[in-house]
């Protein structure tokens, strides 16, 4: 048995019991890494010997007999929009292709307070613009079950990297769907944690009041392990939630008697292909079997939310993204004058799709718009945000899609926005009520699988967690291991 | 046609916080450049901003101080403009839900007391710097200080309701001297602590509709100001009388050349989309919190102008002196709870210690004669121990040599000449030296009695004293 095939929560045991040490785990990951990558291109860079630096730290304190932190010795990837302290961090984009910060994102820090093994940091789609990696200014990242499809995005190399096993464990960021639709694609976990519950101090801004760190892993039980160890209070995030953080492992049990659970119908909309369909459908039977309660809920809004959400997200993104100027960091172009600098270092700086969502933005905010555009949406989110108050006063946890597709194929829908705009019609309204949502296999359909979305109450993770483990030991999903390219 | 002149006034004011506005640099001022900056301030990629609460009770307590409304619940908004001393090419300001509204202060020009409105008070972070090689026509380049950047400022914003440049200067004279009464900023007008903006446009008198307005920047000081208002009305006035029309835009003050020019038209003023600051919580202010700031509030200049004239007797134009600046306020406060009598407290604050600060540049928080020492100096003139001449001798030795008034006097064997048996001598030695003096005196000339005090004071190096000196010539004569 291959240590990478196992999961994180299996190799903590094992460490423990020093049946491995955090050096050999680390080897295995690297040498994983070297075999397919070059498939795979996760990665935008890696860090091996950092890596093999602190798994060393790891043994020497098992050695010495120390108490572990849960997520000490088990490696992982970070976003490349998390900052790292002297790591380069480029948000998938040539205007901080050279970005070095000299400052931890507070998840960063935490995790290297547990002693956890970084193995590199990971491709995107442009400042976490786009659902495919495809707008990754450097290279487009492969779905490990099907090499000429896309991982989906935005966070599609920490997706690719989990689902390939180059990585224990993930971090990507959700601001309509990044972290959910790369695991479903992908076919593994990934959980958007309720809006300040993750800090996002140190995370490149794309929308703020959208933007979450959230965790990409191989089963449910990871997923409590890492948010564990990246959820709580940061002094340095505003908007961070000052509330304790529960064991989330102590929310996995295996069966769902009294959850009450509600099917949104207007998220099974015209477009969801036939198969995620009926695996969706599959899936609610068997959350059924297993004690839940399910019943059809109404949320009137859900179709104006990818309206809400493009217009939201792109005003704060164009306010966000004024600061790459080429002033004090970054690319910078050539100009006579101030204002042509700032023109060549813009157009040069920045992909097609940043720059589209930086005209959107500014549109929407501009003198005579605002009302009709920017301001309406604000008053949309709060009617959405309506919506899952009412839900949540029947239902414990809502059940639906996450995408209406599985993962299409790389070029199919880069020439047409609208369409790419689309995949994220089940995904954004969550963040606009701010609320939790967990991705996770429920079945397959042409090789490739499907994503089961399980929505919860704010700061209800650990309900979403239950959930999904029960759904999960249900079946075997978790347990198939990509194919990357062999047959 | 007569016209009327409308001006309202934006004023921003550096805080006094030991930090920043968003983030824990240092404010010092005149620091080496790019030293006081961090990831937040300087806008690096992915950090936040976390609101100093000093920065809140300050505006909270500038609102309270001009008879605002403190507004329970108040937000941060983005202005999203590029220039490059600001990092993050927005400033997080407040737009729609400042923290105070609605309030007053008073004013007195020419004996006529006014009433203008506030309209509103917010909190901002304050740009950074561009250093320019040479000037700016003739660099090549700019150079960014980033140290002001995420400075705390507030901005007062006043209602049209000031009627004349004189006005305008009284508004701010009242306004500096609260912020610094309430402690909330050193208004340094010269280190650009304290920077004014003016709105002003003319209308025909009695008509109720606003002229179109132009907006004034680049007024740098108190006068500035003033000078800045005069001409930009006599402009208006004559593009009115020669029948043209004002353009609305904002014009910038050329000091040197004493004109001011157009900077932009109304067509190219910016569009700052503003919109909610996402990073930061919206303000939700407990009511008793409020009260506490309220009742801590220090006493403010009209009400201790008040107290001056009531409980001293001071004439309501020196007690307005005297409270302009809370420091020399606190000094006069000093002097008296020294032993000094208020009268002639007031006179030596406003006399010798205003010239030799005026002299020196010095601001009274540095006056080398404390409040204590000047009241030992005033009570030996009270006691008769010296007189009111050696005194200001004694005052300007105390200046330079920071020496206790009793020990100059000691020293300098300055004490007043009251017994008489010792004077008589004297006395007798003018009138025998100048027979045509006293001639002129006993043919009435009352004027030469004064030529021979002068003459004895000069025998006694000024230590007699003048009455007693008076008394005896009398007699002796």
């Amino acid at each position: 048995m291959e240590l990478h095939t196992l999961k994180a929560h299996e190799l903590q045991d094992k460490l423990r019991k020093k049946e491995v040490s955090a050096t050999e785990i680390a080897q295995s990951f690297l040498k994983r890494i070297d075999a397919v990558e070059d498939k795979v291109q996760a990665f935008i860079t890696r860090t091996p010997e950092a890596a093999l630096a602190q798994a060393r730290r790891v043994d020497e304190k098992i050695a010495r007999g120390e108490r572990l932190a849960p997520l000490a010795g088990l490696p992982g990837v970070l976003k490349d929009n998390i900052c790292v302290k002297g790591t380069k961090t480029t948000c998938g984009s040539r205007i901080l292709e050279n970005f070095v910060p000299p400052y931890d994102a507070t998840v960063a820090a935490r995790l290297a307070g547990q002693d956890a093994v970084i193995l590199g940091k990971t491709n995107l789609d442009e400042f976490a613009m786009g659902s495919s990696t495809e707008n990754s200014a450097f290279f487009t990242s492969r779905n490990p079950w099907d090499l000429s499809a896309v991982p989906g995005g935005s966070s599609g190399g920490s997706g690719a990297a989990v689902s390939a096993a180059m990585a224990l464990w993930g971090l990507g960021s959700d601001t309509g769907g990044s972290v959910r639709l790369p695991a479903a694609f992908c076919g593994i976990v990934g959980l958007k944690p309720t809006y300040g519950r993750v800090s996002r101090y140190g995370l490149v801004a794309y929308g703020s009041s959208l933007d979450q760190i959230g965790p990409l892993t191989r089963d449910v039980r990871d997923c409590a392990l890492v948010m564990g160890a990246i959820a709580g209070h940061d002094p340095l995030d505003s908007t961070s939630v000052e509330a304790p953080v529960p064991d989330y492992t102590k929310a996995l049990v295996p069966d769902l008697k009294g959850m009450k659970i509600g099917i949104p119908k207007e998220y099974f909309v015209a477009g969801l292909d036939p198969a995620v369909e009926k695996a969706i459908q599959g899936a609610i039977e068997q959350l059924r079997s297993l004690g839940a309660e399910c019943r059809e809920v109404s949320m009137p809004h859900t179709e104006y939310a990818l309206a809400a959400y493009y217009l939201i997200a792109t005003s704060e993104a164009s306010s966000n993204l004024a600061r790459y100027d080429g002033v004090g960091y970054g690319h910078r172009g050539q100009g006579n004058d101030i204002v042509a600098m700032y023109k060549r270092t813009r157009t040069e700086g920045f992909g097609e799709e940043a720059r589209r969502r930086i005209m959107l933005g500014t549109y929407a905010l501009s003198s005579g718009y605002y009302d009709a555009y920017y301001l309406k949406a604000l008053k949309v989110r709060t009617l959405i945000r309506q919506d899952f108050d009412k839900a949540f006063d029947q239902v414990d946890v809502l059940v639906a899609p996450i995408s209406p597709t599985t993962a299409f194929k790389i070029g199919e829908k880069v020439e047409d926005p609208l369409a790419m705009y689309l995949q994220d019609v089940c995904t954004v309204p969550i963040n606009l009520a701010g609320v939790p949502a967990i991705s996770l296999p429920c079945g397959f359909s042409g090789g490739l699988p499907v994503g089961l979305q399980i929505i919860g109450r704010p700061l209800g993770e650990e309900a979403l967690l239950r959930a999904a483990y029960a759904f999960e030991q249900a079946n075997d999903y978790h347990r198939r291991l990509a194919p990357v390219g062999e047959v | 046609m007569d016209y009327e002149i409308v001006i309202g006034l934006e004023v921003h004011t550096e805080l006094k916080t030991r930090s920043k506005i968003f983030c824990g640099c240092s404010t010092t001022f005149g620091a080496e450049q790019n030293t006081n900056v961090c990831p937040v301030c300087l806008g690096l990629p992915g950090v936040l901003p976390v609101l100093n609460a000093k920065v809140l009770e300050f505006a909270v307590r500038t609102g309270l101080a001009l008879n605002c409304r403190i507004l329970p619940f108040s937000k941060f908004d983005r202005k999203n403009y590029y220039y490059p001393d600001l990092p993050k090419n927005f400033q997080t300001s407040q737009y729609d839900l400042p923290i105070a509204v609605d309030g007053h202060l008073d004013i007195e020009v020419n004996g006529e007391a006014r009433r203008i409105g506030i309209t509103r008070v917010h909190m901002e972070e304050d740009a950074g710097k561009l250093v320019h090689a040479g000037t700016i026509a003739k660099s090549d380049y700019a150079l960014v200080d980033y140290n002001r950047t995420g400075v705390p400022l507030l901005e007062i914003v006043s209602e049209p309701d000031i009627r004349s440049a004189e006005e305008a200067k009284a508004y701010l004279e009242k306004l500096k001297a609260i912020l610094q009464y309430i402690d909330v900023s050193d208004c340094k007008m010269e280190e650009g602590s304290l920077r004014c903006d003016a709105n002003i446009s003319l209308r025909p008198r009695g008509e109720s509709k606003f002229g179109t307005k132009a907006e004034l920047k680049n007024l740098n000081s108190f006068k500035a100001v003033q000078k800045g208002l005069e001409y930009e009305a006599l402009r208006q006035e004559q593009v009115l009388g020669e029948g043209g029309k004002i353009v609305q835009e904002t014009r910038s003050w050329d000091d040197s050349r004493g004109v001011t020019v157009s900077l932009r038209s109304k067509e190219q003023a910016h569009d700052y989309r503003y919109f909610p600051e996402p990073d930061l919580v919206p303000i939700v202010v407990d009511p008793q919190w409020i009260e506490a700031i309220r009742r801590d509030l220090p006493e403010l200049p009209d009400a201790r102008q008040g107290r001056l004239v009531e409980q001293y007797g001071l004439s309501g134009y020196d007690a307005g002196v005297i409270t302009a600046s809370r420091a020399m306020a606190d000094y006069f406060d000093g002097l008296v709870a020294a032993g000094a009598e208020a009268k002639a407290a007031a006179n030596w604050l406003m006399g010798e210690v205003a010239k030799h600060l005026n002299a020196s540049g010095q601001p009274v928080e540095e006056c080398p004669v404390t409040a204590q020492a000047l009241a030992e100096l005033i009570s030996l003139v009270d006691k008769g121990t010296i007189s009111g001449k050696i005194a200001k001798t004694v005052f300007e030795e105390m200046w330079t040599s920071g020496k206790t008034a009793a020990a100059i006097v000691q020293e300098q064997g300055l004490i007043q000449i009251s017994d008489a048996g010792e004077m008589v001598a004297i006395v007798e030695r003018v009138i025998a030296a100048n027979p045509q003096s006293v001639a002129d005196y006993r043919a009435g000339k009352e004027r030469a009695i004064g030529f021979l005090v002068g003459q004895v004071m000069k025998e006694t190096k000024g230590r007699a004293n003048p009455e007693l000196v008076n008394r005896l010539l009398r007699e002796h004569m």
